[in-house]
């Protein structure tokens, strides 16, 4: 049906004002869904016309900077702001004691491990800091300038104290960072299934190690930032700046700021990367909307760098003693470990993630019988840990691939063979890997082919010649080839809603409860409602992350968005097609049977005659019928009961190691991961290249460093070291469409975090293998010079010494 | 952080010891302090301008000496604030030994930061603490045997022109 026909049977002489509008009537047939349609937003983004929270500007805006701890671990004595107050234009010094009948510890959010609840954090320090960077004081002027001077005018009195820098010093529990509990052991707990003392007891080989991952994080190119502002005659506040969970975020400040939930918006502006660590509830977002109400004017904070280095959650610092058991025929029949995770000096609202997820994964895609691992989450005088893009997967998935290829040299197998020989085969899906996260279900991988995601990329790299380059040289450098299989849970419960509403011809307005932190939303959610409609994507705009646009939100987290707020796009579809269908059977006096949808149309069935269509009746919206405007908008939400879906994926890295300079080139890094079904290629394909080179910076370059006092010696990007375009150009990914999800109406799974969570497993493989004959083997990350220089003397002492 | 070294002065053990502890001695020899303060026996308050990098920053800070064994060994901590840029602490272990030419001194230092200086200048801080160990021995050795020659004093003497700008030329 072309655009012509509609107007050909318009039934308001305003829908013949549409004439200049699109029509959403379809004129192509085609699917949108699968389509690399390049994305809507990138305009704004690429030409410099992008609003972040820092572009915002308010009448009278006020500024606020964070006064933090320049100790690891201190007594706070007393806070002296007098200094900073005689300072014309500083209208308030905020501490502890100002915020205290209001502030409460910020709860969790997700994966609540047992304990964890005892260790949360005050939005400002009370008495003791624990942290380099801990929010103490907050200091709020007329300009930024005058709040950072008057900032380092606020004395704090500290009585500096021993600190706890290490998972072992903090489970020794001589120093203690919260004496009011009596340990440093935030949380400890064993799971496990099957028999696994007697699978150890009764196999043919077994083989201990112990591995760890650095402290290392996500490093936005924008910072955090938020506007606060009270409206004291409206009762209502307004915060900018607010991302990822914004209306878990609101839930949290109303209860602080006692106020009812309706009467606070959280706004998401234009985002410059999250990652799991931007959007969370900080210390921040309670302090800043209430310096707003404090001062009665509307107040900006914008983090800076030195700040984000050591005040947005760290991540993934873990060490893990891993413990394998493999049969005769290389069968693996057991795995036991020991997970001790850095907690930093508080739990944060999602700090369970970490050694809850990375001991969930421990076992990764591999059918092993017989599990057991006993888990310790510790606080330490370091900045407080959250997720951060693949949480725990990282991490598990380095120690177990690790391991695998030690086992597998040991056993004298192909280590890709190995692993061939122990991924869950297709029949044995659904698998119920077992209940290993506390007060969290079984964790059931539901669909997918394991063993062909290998051959895949075993054939795309040609594995089985490369594979006689292990360990040789070539021009003066050690090739190497590493492989690291994954398993990753997707779609994040426990629902998502979704709105459209049409009101003027020629345009649908889609709105979720989804987020975006630069994912592509406004594309990708409007190819869905595109094919879900047959309309046209032009005339579909997409809202996203504000807490006016629906009455209930959930976010983006969990690679979730496509998953759960795709899911509830298809059931608004499905909603709205009934309502105008049964809206113009009533007008018409027919029967809700003999009409039906199609491609922006309402048809009569018996001669496919179209009644009406949704430009028509958003003209009659337009000329006021109350009716077609119930018919044109609809709320659904969607919900997967917490069943979650499950990406497979294969990493494999062909490296050059210089064993003079103990520096590596990776020459190909290849990621094939089965998602389902793709609904774009090009954002997907990005978002995967993307996260596999923020996992090889993380492999070989990012480190927070601390000192034995707990002084963060990299606050800049000095000594904080990021990947640049130039450093890992190789990267190549495939994305699988193999095994769709069960459990949500498009069948999709979860992407975007899959290309990041086996880097350091293929890599330290690719590496260990290039480095074999020198008899080095990696077992503690980064790979930095440094620490592979240090590898490569100890083999040579250890192969010279008698 | 660790330091050590050691340093001929072409005097005798007594004089050297006398300068190492003599406030108007030090405070020529230390380099950017500003004033130094006898608050006790062997306790002395200090200001000290200093620069790690891209962050400068005045310490107030106190100078204890301990384990003194005249004239042959003592030793120095100093603890001292840079307010938002950070803190300092450090120490030193000074002995004299009579030699060819004049006087032995030894010395063992560590230094520790916290705070702006550690987080973006840690990285630099053995360069500045060896800059400042060499720049004090020049200064000590020339603060001895020609006090009244003494970069310390020309710079006393401009400063009391304009006292408002004399600590800033100290940085420079």
């Amino acid at each position: 049906m072309g655009k012509s026909e509609l107007h050909l049977h318009a039934l308001d002489a305003r829908a013949e004002q549409a004439e200049h509008l699109e029509s959403t009537v379809a004129s192509d047939t085609a699917p949108m869904i699968g389509r690399a349609v390049l994305r809507r937003e990138d305009a704004r983004f690429l030409t410099g016309t992008g609003c972040y929270v820092d572009d915002l500007k308010r009448p009278n805006l006020a500024h606020a900077v964070v006064v933090r701890s320049a100790f690891g671990h201190a007594e706070i004595r007393g806070i002296d702001a007098s200094a900073a107050l005689a300072l014309p234009g500083v209208l308030a010094v905020l501490t502890f004691d100002d915020i205290a009948g209001h502030a409460l510890p910020i709860p969790q959010r997700v994966c609540p491990l047992p304990g964890l609840e005892r260790f949360l954090q005050m939005p400002l320090a009370h008495r003791r800091a624990r942290y380099v960077g801990e929010p103490v004081a907050v200091v709020i002027a007329n300009d930024r300038y005058l709040a950072e001077d008057a900032a380092e005018l606020v004395y704090v009195d500290y009585d500096p104290l021993d600190a706890v820098v290490d998972v072992h010093a903090s489970l020794a529990d001589k120093v203690i960072l919260h004496a009011e509990q009596g340990t440093n052991v935030a949380s400890h707990y064993t799971v496990g299934r099957g028999e696994p003392d007697a699978a150890f007891a009764n196999a043919h080989y077994t083989r201990k190690e112990v591995f760890r991952v650095h402290r290392h994080s996500a490093v936005p190119l924008e910072t955090r930032g938020l506007v606060a502002e009270w409206d004291a005659g409206a009762g209502h506040m307004q915060v900018w700046g607010a991302s990822k969970v914004l209306f878990a975020n609101r839930a949290i400040l109303a209860s602080m700021l006692k106020l009812d939930e309706k009467c606070i918006d959280l706004i998401e502006v234009d985002v410059g990367g999250g990652f799991g660590v931007r959007g969370d509830f900080y210390p921040e977002d309670f302090l800043i909307p209430f310096a707003a109400m404090k001062v009665g004017r509307p107040v900006k904070w914008i983090e800076d760098r030195r700040e984000h280095l050591m005040a947005t959650n760290h991540s993934r610092e873990m060490e893990c003693e891993l413990d394998i058991a493999v049969a005769a025929d290389g069968t693996i029949v057991g795995l036991r470990g020991h997970l001790m995770a850095d907690m930093g000096a508080y739990v944060r609202t999602n700090g369970g993630v970490g050694p809850g997820k990375g001991t969930q994964f421990l076992q990764g895609p591999y059918r092993i019988p017989n599990v057991s691992f006993e888990v310790h989450a510790l606080l330490t005088n370091k900045t407080p840990v959250g997720t951060y893009r693949g949480p725990g997967r990282y991490e598990s998935t380095f120690f177990r691939e690790r391991l695998l290829d030690i086992a597998a040299s040991d056993l004298g197998i192909d280590p890709a063979e190995f692993r061939l020989k122990n991924l869950i085969p297709p029949e044995a899906m659904p698998y119920d890997a077992g209940a290993l996260v506390p007060m969290m279900g079984p964790t059931i991988y539901d669909t997918g082919d394991y063993p062909a995601v290998l051959r895949r990329a075993l054939d795309e790299m040609d594995y089985q010649r490369l594979r006689t380059l292990g360990g040789k040289e070539v021009d003066g450098r050690l090739h190497g080839i590493g492989i690291g299989c994954f398993v990753e849970s997707t779609g994040g419960g426990p629902s998502e809603n979704a709105r459209i509403e049409i009101r003027t011809p020629g345009q649908v307005d889609l709105f979720i409860g989804s987020s975006s932190a630069g994912q592509g939303h406004e594309t990708v959610m409007a190819q869905i409602l595109a094919d879900e409609l047959a309309i046209p994507m032009d005339a579909i705009r997409v809202f996203h992350g504000s807490t006016t646009y629906l009455t209930r939100g959930f976010g983006a987290y969990h690679s979730r968005s496509v998953v759960m707020a795709g899911g509830a796009i298809v059931l608004a579809a499905e909603a709205l097609r009934r309502q105008v269908v049964a809206h113009v059977a009533a007008s018409t006096g027919q029967t809700v049977e003999s009409l039906r949808y199609e491609r922006g149309a309402i048809c009569r069935i018996a001669d496919g005659q179209a009644l009406a269509s949704l430009d028509t009746l958003a003209a009659q919206v337009a000329a006021g019928s109350r009716a077609a405007a119930e018919a044109l908008s609809i709320e659904a939400s969607f919900s997967n009961d917490n069943q979650l879906t499950y990406t497979a994926g294969v990493q494999i890295a062909h490296v050059a190691v210089d064993h003079e300079t103990a520096t590596v080139e990776v020459l190909r890094l290849l990621t094939v991961e089965d998602i389902g079904r793709v609904v774009n290629p090009a954002v997907v394909h990005g978002q995967t290249i993307g996260a596999a080179v923020q996992g090889m910076g993380g492999t070989f370059l990012d480190e927070f460093v601390y000192d034995e006092t707990g002084q963060l010696l990299t606050g800049s990007f000095a000594d904080y070291l990021l990947p640049t375009s130039t450093d890992f150009p190789n990267v190549e990914a495939i994305t699988l469409e193999n095994a769709r999800s069960p459990s949500n109406p498009l069948g999709v799974k979860g992407a975007g975090e899959g290309g990041i969570i086996a880097t350091g497993a293929a890599l330290s493989n690719a590496v260990s293998n290039a480095l074999s004959s020198l008899g080095v083997s990696v077992r503690d990350l980064p790979l930095s010079p440094n620490n592979l220089a240090r590898l490569i003397r100890e083999a040579r002492a250890r192969s010279t010494s008698p | 952080m660790e330091l050590k070294g050691e340093q001929l002065i072409p005097l005798d053990p007594e004089s050297v010891w006398a300068g190492l502890n003599d406030p108007e001695v030090l405070k020529a020899a230390i380099p950017g302090c500003e004033t130094i303060e006898k608050l006790a026996d062997n306790e002395y308050k200090l200001v000290l301008l200093a620069a790690v990098g891209p962050v400068k920053a005045r310490f107030n800070g106190k100078l204890a000496l301990s384990n003194i064994r005249a004239p042959e060994s003592y030793t120095l901590s100093f603890e001292g604030s840079g307010g938002a840029a950070g803190f300092g602490k450090g120490g030193a272990d000074v002995s004299l030994a009579p030699a060819e030419g004049g006087t032995m001194l030894s010395y063992q230092a560590n230094a520790q930061v916290g705070g702006k200086i550690a987080q973006v200048g840690s990285r630099l801080i053995e360069g500045v603490a060896a800059k400042m160990a060499s720049e004090f021995f020049t200064r000590f050795k020339a603060a001895l045997t020609a006090p009244e020659a003494t970069a310390g004093n020309a710079q006393a003497t401009e400063g009391e022109q304009d006292g408002a700008r004399r600590w800033k030329l100290w940085g420079k």
